[in-house]
């Protein structure tokens, strides 16, 4: 078994929160699967950062895990207050700028 | 004791097994990636499936920890740290904590606003997972090298001297960020107040001035005192055996559930002069009633 295999399953994984995140209306769980894309895109850098023997691919995953925190705290912030105005998580109620 | 020699002996450098020379895996590495990526496949699939936004979140969870099974796995013992703590032990609860506040029943709506958006949705999904194997599988790259070298003086040591080198002005904006995060949470969930706020002095100059118009000072008497029954929706007494009304509940009272004082007798036994025992005496009560 090489290392390839490990790619595969971050590929898998990829695919699969792309879909939460184009199928799901519930925003919380769209944010989830956006969390998943963020997390096999850091297996990808710390599988190659064993390929090529280089520290610097779990640098970035670290940073990536930071701006993640970061992006969950702001992201539930704007759920929560969407939530107070509009009494509901649903992407598809967010339609106020529609004409 | 320098602290690479502590850290090492905190973080055994031993833990993760090396690459042999072709760049396969060894064999227990192996095994024990077979073992974690189907969970971790079946909880994405969790994710994707459940109706329930909790479980959604607990399947992300199992994610999370075979993530970070994987890294200690790939000679990343630091990130596989770092990922229980921040995503499972953080993110991952911040998650259900916004899913307390906004209800766990908000189940999925299964309207489509948009005609066929799911199974172009699941459409792209699939295209996006054979194109993106295709580029994996497909090409050639050099024999892994495997992080034996780059990790000689252990895995913190190793990521911490690129942090804090190459990468240190990422990492003082990454500050930034975690501060403009925090204050863009702060402003996005703040509420104003539309109303003053009231509090003890407020309340008790508001019952000085009612006072006079038949306010009260005191705390209403609780139902049920000096009352046979101490249910909410029994009136007390006061000292002459009247019932006072004010005592149950309003709520009970708009909806008439109150209930009558059921011994009217016992108005004339407590009345003036009734200060001797054996009128209060239970027994003797119970002759009169009977």
């Amino acid at each position: 078994m090489t290392l390839s295999y490990y790619l595969v399953l971050a590929v898998i994984l990829f695919a699969i929160g792309a879909t939460t995140v184009l199928v799901r209306r519930n925003a919380i769980i769209v944010f989830m699967g956006v969390e998943l894309m963020l997390n096999s895109a850091n297996l990808t850098f710390v599988t190659f950062a064993r390929w090529h023997g280089d520290l610097a691919g779990q640098v970035l995953a670290f940073f990536v895990m930071v701006v993640a925190a970061a992006e969950v705290v702001v992201g539930l912030a704007i759920i929560v207050s969407i939530f107070r105005t509009r009494r509901s998580v649903s992407v598809d109620d967010a339609n106020l700028l529609k004409s | 004791m320098s602290a690479a020699i502590l850290a090492s002996q905190l973080v055994p450098t031993g833990l993760p097994a090396t690459l042999a020379a072709t760049g396969t895996v060894p064999g227990g590495e192996e095994v024990l990636f077979w073992v974690v990526a189907p969970v971790m496949v079946l909880g994405a699939l969790g994710l994707l499936f459940s109706r329930r936004a909790v479980h959604a979140a607990m399947s992300v969870v199992v994610v999370m920890i075979g993530m970070a099974v994987l890294y200690t796995a790939l000679e990343a013992p630091f990130l596989g740290v770092a990922q229980v703590v921040v995503y499972t032990g953080a993110v991952m609860m911040l998650f259900l904590f916004v899913l307390m506040l906004v209800g766990v029943d908000a189940s999925d709506s299964f309207v489509e606003t948009l005609r066929g958006q799911r199974w172009i949705g699941v459409l792209a999904g699939g295209g996006l997972l054979i194109v993106l194997i295709g580029v994996v599988l497909g090409g050639s790259r050099p024999a892994a090298v495997g992080l034996e070298a780059a990790n000689a003086a252990s895995n913190p040591v190793g990521v911490a001297r690129l942090v804090f080198g190459e990468f240190v002005v990422a990492f003082e904006l990454t500050g930034a960020l975690l501060i403009t995060a925090a204050l863009g949470a702060l402003t996005l969930t703040h509420r104003q107040r539309l109303t003053r706020k009231v509090g003890q002095r407020e309340t008790t100059e508001q019952k000085m001035t009612q006072l006079g118009g038949g306010g009260q000072l005191t705390p209403l008497p609780a139902p049920g005192v000096y009352a046979r029954h101490n249910a909410a929706n029994v009136p007390a007494l006061d000292p002459t055996g009247a019932p006072i009304e004010e005592s149950v509940p309003r709520v009970l009272r708009i909806r008439g559930l109150e209930r009558e004082v059921p011994w009217p007798d016992v108005v004339g036994l407590i009345g003036p002069g009734a200060g001797e025992a054996g009128d209060l005496d239970p027994g003797s009560r119970r002759e009169e009633e009977s």
